[in-house]
């Protein structure tokens, strides 16, 4: 077979680095993240995994699922983690090495938030993703730092008082931009040409390097597992998750060709059944304002 | 040189068959070989077949590489019949004996 017929539907590489039979639920978004990471990076590339859904996914000994060197750290240090192996590879003369931690959020936006931030102020060579699945969700379903308001969660429970979570997603890649950090994106599942293609231009640059990948989660957002790259999808045009790249000081926001509302969003996800009009309306008042202060950034940084 | 364990055994190992409730089947006379479902299967269930005795809606896609489902990993999740912009796979239910 000639082989640009061959490869014509191809949209991304490939090559897998990531074997089937692994431990993931159903529909699992965190999966198609690390199968696509993989897919940019290649075959010489170290991954770090924090205490996660993604601790467990490989299965037990002797098993591993990726065909790559995974090494598991301890919760909040993934951060320190990169920077030894990082460290470490450049003695052994491996420069070209990728070196990549690979943590949840609440790894990410709560436990590991110093061991990150450390890691970035430090400058060394690496990528840190972070797999946003918006909870602690290999525990059960635990509230986090990077869970949406109005998500119901185990220690969110709604019942009569109507305890969803009542504060705002702090969104880490934001803080990541604050931090000036040289490189940082944000992507997800649905869209695995713009994900590859940002880790791509990330390898790039020889310094630290951020990406916050949405990760949807059926089985901690309570929707049907056939969903999770069309709720992916919603998500970006709904404007709860923005995809931008920042990098040499410039923001740049893709807009979605589509857009929703966030009544459309909210309504396919049994997390945020309980909510009423007012509560979607102060979710869709805190999209907006967030997605106006990025196009303010990104017009600043323009130098238009 | 000290000998430490290494996990390196491949999870192939685990057929994951047993997860599935719902089998997708593909209609391979609608199906236009896009790739699609291969691109968001989390489970790598979708393999390439490069062969061209599969069935096909016209002779330019008959010379494409086919998505086959592999069902020994296959979890049944169901993404890649809601994916698929032909619709052409379709969930039906395992009719597996209850001993
Ligand atoms: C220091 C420490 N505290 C708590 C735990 C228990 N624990 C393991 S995984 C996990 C949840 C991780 O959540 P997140 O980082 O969002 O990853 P996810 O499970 O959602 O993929 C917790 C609390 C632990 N392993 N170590
Ligand atoms: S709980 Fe969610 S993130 Fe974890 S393995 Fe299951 S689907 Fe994936
Ligand atoms: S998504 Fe549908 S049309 Fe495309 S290759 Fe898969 S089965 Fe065929
Ligand atoms: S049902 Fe899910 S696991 Fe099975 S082939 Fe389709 S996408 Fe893959
Ligand atoms: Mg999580």
């Amino acid at each position: 077979m000639p082989e640009e017929v061959n490869d014509m539907p191809f949209s991304i590489p490939r090559e897998e680095f990531m074997e089937p039979g692994h431990t993931a639920c159903h529909g699992c978004g965190a999966t198609l993240a690390m199968r696509y990471v993989l897919k940019a990076l290649g075959k010489d590339t170290v991954v770090s995994v924090p205490a996660s859904c993604w601790a467990v996914i490989p299965g037990a000994m002797p098993n591993r699922t990726l065909n790559v060197p995974m090494v598991y750290t301890p919760f909040a240090a993934t951060g320190a983690s990169i920077t030894g192996l990082r460290v470490a590879m450049d003695i052994l003369g491996k420069e070209d090495c990728n070196v990549v931690g690979f943590a949840g959020d609440g790894g990410t936006a709560d436990i590991g938030l110093q061991s990150l931030s450390g890691a970035m102020e430090r400058g060394h060579n690496v990528f840190y993703i972070m797999y946003d699945n918006e909870g602690y969700m290999n525990t059960g379903v635990q509230r986090s730092g990077s869970t949406p308001y109005g998500a119901e969660t185990t220690t969110t429970p709604v019942r009569a008082e109507r305890n969803f979570k009542h504060q705002q997603k702090k969104v880490v890649a934001d803080l990541m931009m604050a931090q000036g950090v040289p490189y940082v994106a944000t992507a997800t599942v649905a869209y695995p040409e713009d994900l590859i293609r940002k880790i791509v231009n990330a390898k790039k640059i020889a310094g630290p390097k951020f990406i916050q990948i949405l990760s949807p989660c059926p089985t901690g957002w309570y929707f049907p597992t056939e969903k999770t790259i069309e709720i992916s999808r919603m998500a970006v045009q709904s404007g709860m998750f923005p995809l931008y790249e920042y990098s040499n000081g410039k923001l740049r926001v893709t807009k979605p060709s589509k857009t929703i509302s966030i009544r459309d969003y909210v309504s396919v996800q049994d997390r945020f059944m309980h909510l009423d009009e007012e509560d979607v309306s102060n979710l869709q008042s805190a999209v907006d304002q967030r997605m106006k202060n990025l196009l303010d950034r990104e017009r600043e940084t323009s130098g238009a | 040189m000290m000998r430490v364990p290494l996990a390196d055994v491949s999870s192939r190992v685990n057929h994951t068959d047993s997860w599935r409730i719902l089998r997708p089947e593909i209609d391979y006379g609608k199906c236009i070989r896009c790739m699609i479902c291969w691109k968001f299967c989390p489970d790598n269930a979708i393999t390439v077949s490069e062969s061209e005795d599969i069935k096909s809606p016209n002779e330019r896609v008959a010379r494409l590489e086919a998505p086959v489902i592999d069902l020994d990993y296959c979890k049944g999740c169901g993404i890649c019949a809601n994916e698929c912009p032909e619709d052409c796979v379709e969930m039906v239910y395992e009719s597996r004996g209850v001993n």
